[in-house]
């Protein structure tokens, strides 16, 4: 049957009884009349009425019938009303029709828009030009290829220049936002011109609009000083709008452009004095507002604390305000702190200290620690103030003033102790581990000036293996303290102490730390002193300021998101990886690039220090000068063993021991500087430590702030590669993911790398990642190279590496023993390799057990002229067999290489086996 | 920019959501409601919150939380600005702003927020324009539409959308032309027990209530615009003109309206209208305690303090109050600790006062002795700043108007009677 018979009916009544049919509960006959309704639209009849039946029809799953409605669809659609009313002589039909067109989420049919669309972007009205812009944002929403295709973003560009204000600024917000999921393309070409209509427009538009302007305006940068202060002139007064969002895009402005300004001109100080009645008022408006402007404010403290200087009365924290508010308000407070306000401040700050809010109250008592670290000649009304809080016995209060103090005894060494006794009465109440650890620290720090030290100390060792990890470690430290300061009565107390943390307990830091102390006690108890006692670096007044480059960033984001969570837009927006970074403008003209402002240094939270192991273990430390000595260190030791496997050795230690880094580094540079000394205590350093070697493949500074070193390793037959990731970057990091590029064994992940909770800021993740060797194979140069690309959320990074042989040596490398000697025979000459190993004092037996432990087999052995000769043979992954001799002399082991293949795997053999050799070195001393 | 909108009622449902983009689903609210059950106090709950893939803007007015989800980076003080924009818009629509309102207008409401926002860009948010597009209800208009079949959405479309004043519609027409201004002052300090002032400043506001026939064109003058250095204007406002002659000069949308509002820092001198002593102790092992407190105007040129309202958290120990006041009347909540006591106007002649004992727990510490004191109270014709209006000025426009000027002010957040007092004033 043909489709002709549709046309075929032609009797009255023929709409009504084809809406009956569209109706009809059959889908059978749906179909039936939906096509009969297009052969009725093919030869011209007006079946428009039938839309709503038509569209009804469109709730199927039959993909015929669907399809059939969607022709009806763009068959109507052209005559459709929307299409129609864009042409009423009305504007205000007009712009409803073209504004409801963009609501109309359907692909198909946004096409027939395009047109109507055109023509309204031009309309003669402004009313209808506005709203046609931002139907092109709807529209790119949909479908932005269509968009980009049709010319609409230059229809866009061009209302920049647009007569009517409002046309400009909803351009500049259509813009605005396409320009968001479109990073790369530079849609908002800001040039002169476009800043003069823009600022023109920024007068008389809506409060919106004027948002969308400034905002639009701070990414603009202006060619020099005079361009910039016109900007500002003519930007200022925007700080005086009811709005508060206009105000901080305002302020965002200013604050960016304010770079470009001479520091000596008049008019810099002037608008400097006008930044500051803004902020404030800000501060007066809802609780929402305040929480952002604080946040904002916050930035704005550490760019140019000279702003709000004055006004530090404003941050006084307000009874009902709610806590979130308080939180931010006291920050602040502390930032503005000076010798001028300290009185002020700290009697605020005591009163905040008897508050209700238990999070509120912690803030304020480690606030008033840090305006003591912070003005120094406040250090004692400070102290003083703590005590009386300590007097109240709040529980929550008395341990938040013993972490404090600890600080403060940091800052201020042997200037307060007279209040230890007061500390001491309160340790039975102290329940939280900071506040544990703080007090053993103070403890162990002054032990000599307290009677009664090792009883106090004591007292914490009968639930030893029920305290944190931190209590254990400082407790660990502050008994050697007290050891190394009163040998003869706490004798007993240490071996206890070490016994606990080596023998008992599971958590490796603290069982090496307790070999280290133990061997340093045992082998060289001045050593000992002069480590465990050295003098701490001071800590620094100013703690968790935003890094300046971070803050430079986060300047010129004021106002967003990314102001409120101090962290830069493309750590957490979505969508927006590929965001340009935005910095602040660099002043040009006779005086040079802009000369650094005094910033002051910027300490992390978590203390890298050395001494901040061995005394305050605060955390696990990154650090990155102790790999540089541990270099030095390492080559010494390894005597070029593994120069041959990397280019650029950087050696450090497995992350799970990174407290041990600090130890090594201390005992290197404190100690055993000669490099003769080193080699041999070292290694039995590195036998305590159940020592790993990983190579730094991927640098931090290469990265982005990711810092990936590892190893490769065998294990039950297979393989992995063992990563440790460390974020150096002061941003979290996710969305972990790794690809390997072809390579000559063929080796792909088995598993995608699991990193599932986001990498924090000096955080180190340990990742063994299993490897197979069923990827497609490429050969490369060296033949053990590997090529890898690791992706986060803030890039792809790319890295080459060696793989270590030894690694695809299989189980199943033991041949036949009549199979081998054939096969040794067949191998030609050429294939044959020699190596002479040296300085290696083992015996046959010895080495081929080590060796087999590799997948090196031992076929035969022979004793020639007192020689003892050794056969052997492995195979690789990719089934090539090797074969080897080797003959061992004393002081001399020779090793010749045969390989089955004309392959020219064997120039990397020596270094393999070299480096088992060596390997199995280290594990005889341990 | 600002995908959906839900409406959040304080025991935690959403009672009304609404979307201008796609449609996302109302479990997002999920990670709002997580953030509710960790605060302490309903407006302790954070104003941002990150979602793996939105945000969550909110503002809390009236009991109602307005959760904004939004999946860009948009400036949050632009939400948080709308958001206070769509809760002035209800309260000016239904009188009040609460969930019985909103859902009693639901039709209303959503006719409304569909025209604030246009794809997440805000397109009509005068009250001036959204009011000829979309009636408010009325009760006659309710029984009308019920009759007729009509409904609230204007058949005109908003012609002041196309004019260079958007805020004023056009054709405006009275009989009687008035333009009242009011000026309102709140302020805000922290008084310490001795009566220094720690903080005081001023929060300031003028509204305006402008029916004028036409396009009128006004100006407003001061006698110490000196005073207005941190001021926030209202659209209308020409800005050069005032940089450059101190005058306010605009043409005001009709009706209902906030002109200015300013804040007088606490760098300039902020008199303080009212005193409190207090005298509040505990013997140590006695369960009895004495309560003394006296009210008394100070700095008020002359005028009355009225509808004072003194309240004060006291410390948990007391188990109740048996006091005597002077005038008006007191309550002692003893589940809550709080204290009210509304004392009406202060007669400078008869300062009143609040005395007698105070019941404590047995046994119990003896408790803080310093209790905030929260102060409310309101001043009539007096602004405390000392601003006033010289004149004002009609242009444009042929009709004499009537003009006139109230002054009020008002205790915003007063605080006193701790070591650190801290006062602050009601609003009028």
């Amino acid at each position: 049957m043909t489709d002709s018979k549709y046309f075929t009916t032609n009797k009255k009544g023929e709409i009504f009884e084809l809406k009956a049919e569209l109706n009809n509960e059959k889908k059978e006959k749906r179909k039936e009349a939906v096509k009969k309704v297009i052969a009725a639209m093919t030869v011209g009849k007006d079946v428009s009425s039938l839309f709503p039946d038509v569209v009804n029809c469109m709730q199927t799953d039959n993909l015929e019938l669907k399809k059939l409605v969607y022709l009806y669809l763009m068959n109507y659609a052209k005559s459709h009303p929307l299409c129609t009313d864009c042409e009423d002589p009305n504007p205000l039909i007009r712009a409803l029709a073209v504004r409801t067109m963009g609501c109309i989420r359907v692909d198909k049919i946004t096409e027939y828009l395009c047109e109507p669309l055109r023509k309204c972007l031009k309309d003669e009205d402004p009313y209808v030009r506005k709203t046609a812009a931002v139907c092109v944002a709807k529209l790119h929403d949909i479908n932005a290829q269509m968009v980009e295709d049709q010319g609409f973003l230059d229809s866009l560009r061009d209302l920049i220049a647009d007569s009517n204000p409002m046309v400009v600024a909803n351009a500049v917000a259509a813009l605005s936002e396409i320009s968001e999921s479109h990073p790369n393309s530079n849609l908002l070409d800001l040039n002169p011109q476009n800043i003069n209509k823009l600022l023109t427009a920024l007068n008389e538009c809506t409060e919106w609009g004027q948002i969308f302007i400034l905002d639009c305006l701070s990414n603009y940068n202006p060619k020099d000083e005079r361009e910039a202060q016109s900007i500002c002139e003519r930007v200022t007064p925007r700080l005086s709008h009811a709005n508060s969002a206009v105000v901080l895009s305002a302020v965002k402005v200013l604050m960016k452009f304010l770079e470009l300004l001479p520091k000596d001109s008049d008019y810099y100080i002037t608008l400097l004095k006008k930044l500051s009645p803004p902020l404030v008022t800000l501060l007066s408006g809802e609780p929402e507002v305040q929480y952002v402007a604080l946040r904002n404010i916050n930035l704005i403290v550490q760019k140019r604390p000279e702003i709000l200087k004055q006004e530090i009365k404003v941050f006084f924290v307000k009874y009902n305000d709610p806590i979130y508010v308080k939180l931010e308000k006291l920050d602040i407070m502390i930032r503005l702190a000076s010798q001028a306000n300290i009185a002020q401040v700290l009697a605020e700050l005591k009163e905040y200290a008897t508050e209700v809010d238990v999070d509120f109250v912690r803030k304020a008592v480690r606030a008033i620690g840090r305006c003591a670290i912070k003005v120094e000649q406040s250090a004692e009304r400070c102290v003083s103030t703590l005590l009386d809080l300590i007097q109240t016995k709040v529980n929550y209060v008395v341990q938040e003033a013993i972490v404090v103090i600890r600080d403060i005894f940091r800052k201020y060494p042997n200037k307060y102790e007279s209040i230890i006794a007061t500390l001491c009465e309160n340790l039975d109440s102290l329940d939280e581990p900071d506040a544990r650890a703080a007090m053993i620290w103070i403890v162990g720090e002054y032990a000599e000036r307290i009677d009664n030290a090792d009883e106090l100390l004591e007292s914490f060792l009968e639930g030893f293996h029920d305290e944190s990890t931190q209590v254990q470690l400082t407790l660990l430290t502050a008994i050697v303290k007290l050891f190394l300061k009163k040998p003869s009565e706490t004798q007993e107390l240490v071996q206890q102490v070490l016994s606990l943390a080596t023998q008992d307990s599971d958590n490796p830091d603290l069982r090496d730390r307790g070999y280290i102390y133990w061997r340093l006690l045992s082998t060289d108890p001045v050593t000992a002193k002069e480590v465990v006692l050295s003098e701490k670096p001071l800590i620094s007044e100013e703690t968790d300021l935003i890094e300046p480059t971070l803050l430079d960033e986060l300047i010129c984001h004021i106002g967003s998101l990314a102001s409120v969570y101090h962290k830069p837009p493309n750590a957490f927006v979505e969508g927006s990886h590929g965001i340009h970074r935005k910095h602040l403008p660099i002043q040009h003209g006779s005086s040079g690039p802009a000369a650094p402002v005094d910033q002051p240094q910027v300490i992390p939270s978590q203390g890298d220090l050395l001494g901040d192991l061995l005394n305050l273990d605060l955390g696990p430390p990154v650090n990155v000068p102790q790999v540089c000595s541990m270099q030095m260190g390492a080559v010494d030791l390894l005597g070029g063993g593994l120069d041959s496997l990397v280019s650029d050795p950087i050696i450090i230690m497995h992350p799970t021991l990174c407290g041990w880094k600090n130890i090594i580094y201390v005992l290197l540079s404190n100690s055993w500087s000669g490099p003769g000394l080193i080699s041999v205590d070292f290694l039995l350093l590195l036998a305590v430590l159940n020592f790993c070697v990983l190579q730094v493949w991927l640098p931090a500074a290469k990265a982005k702030g990711l810092e990936i070193s590892g190893t490769f390793s065998r294990r039950q037959g297979h393989m992995y590669m063992d990563m440790s990731f460390t974020n150096k970057a002061l941003q979290h990091m996710t969305d972990f993911a790794i690809q390997f590029n072809k390579n000559s064994f063929g080796m792909i992940p088995t598993t995608p790398l699991a990193v599932h909770t986001p990498l924090m800021p000096n955080q180190s993740i340990d990742i063994s990642l299993p490897l197979n060797t069923i990827g497609p194979v490429m050969k490369m140069d060296p033949l053990n190279n590997l090529q890898v690309a690791v992706k986060n959320n803030i890039d792809v990074f790319y890295f080459s590496c060696l793989i270590p042989l030894s690694i695809f040596f299989v189980e199943d490398g033991k041949m036949e023993r009549q199979v081998f000697l054939a096969t040794w025979k067949d191998i030609p000459n050429e294939n044959e390799l020699q190596y002479q190993i040296k300085e290696c004092h083992l015996n046959a037996d010895t080495v081929s057990g080590k060796l087999q432990n590799n997948n090196i087999y031992t076929i035969a052995k022979r004793n020639v002229e007192g020689q003892d000769m050794l056969y052997q043979s492995l195979k690789l992954t990719n089934g090539i067999w090797i074969l080897a001799e080797l003959r061992i002399q004393p002081g001399n082991p020779n090793y010749t290489v045969k390989n089955t293949l004309n392959e020219k795997v064997c120039p990397n053999l020596w270094p393999v086996l070299y480096n088992i050799i060596w390997m199995q070195l280290w594990m005889y001393y341990s | 920019m600002i995908h959906s909108l839900f409406l959040v009622n304080s025991s935690g449902d959403i009672f009304l959501e609404k979307h201008w983009k796609s449609v996302v689903s109302r479990s997002v609210c999920d990670y709002f409601f997580e953030a509710q059950e960790r605060a302490s106090e309903p407006e302790n709950v954070p104003p941002v919150i990150p979602t793996p893939h939105h945000y969550l803007i909110s503002v809390l007015r009236h009991r109602i939380y307005f959760v904004a989800v939004i999946q860009s980076e948009v400036p949050p003080l632009f939400v948080i600005e709308f958001l206070h924009r769509v809760v002035d818009t209800f309260q000016d629509y239904f009188g009040l702003c609460t969930e019985a309102a909103i859902k009693d207008n639901v039709v209303v409401v959503y006719e409304l927020l569909e025209e604030m926002l246009d794809n997440g860009f805000p397109l009509a948010t005068e009250s001036n324009i959204l009011k000829e597009l979309i009636k408010p209800p009325t009760i006659l208009r309710t029984v009308v539409n019920t009759i007729t079949g009509s409904t609230n959405v204007g058949e005109q479309l908003p012609t002041g959308q196309l004019s260079v004043v958007p805020w004023r519609r056009t054709g405006v027409k009275y009989t009687n032309n008035e333009a009242y201004f009011d000026v309102v002052e709140e302020i805000d300090a922290i008084i310490d027990k001795s009566g220094s002032t720690i903080t005081a400043e001023i929060q300031g506001v003028i509204d305006a209530c402008v029916k004028l026939t036409g396009m009128p064109d006004l100006t407003l003058s001061f006698m110490n615009p000196r005073l207005l250095d941190d001021v926030s204007f209202h659209p209308c406002v020409r800005f050069k003109r005032w940089e450059a002659e101190r005058i306010l000069s605009f043409i005001p949308p009709d009706g209902n309206f906030r002109l200015l509002s300013y804040h007088v820092s606490s760098q300039n001198l902020v008199a303080i209208p009212v005193y409190v002593k207090h005298n509040i102790t505990f013997r140590e092992g006695s369960s009895q305690g004495r309560f003394e407190l006296t009210l008394g105007p100070k700095q008020t040129m002359g005028k009355a303090v009225e509808s004072v309202l003194v309240s004060s958290q006291l410390p948990r120990g007391v188990l109740n109050a048996n006091l005597n006041a002077s005038q008006g009347t007191y309550t002692f909540d003893p589940v809550t600790k709080l204290l009210t006591w509304d004392v009406g106007k202060i007669n400078p002649q008869k300062l009143p006062s609040l005395k007698g004992s105070m019941s404590l727990q047995a046994g119990a510490s003896k408790p803080d002795e310093n209790p905030t004191i929260i102060i409310q109270f309101k001043i009539q014709q007096m602004a405390i700043s000392g601003l006033k209006v010289n004149r004002l000025d009609m242009y444009g426009e042929k009709y004499k108007p009537f003009k006139g000027i109230k002054y009020m002010t008002k205790a915003g957040k007063f605080q006193t009677g701790m070591q650190r007092p801290h006062v602050s004033c009601v609003k009028a």
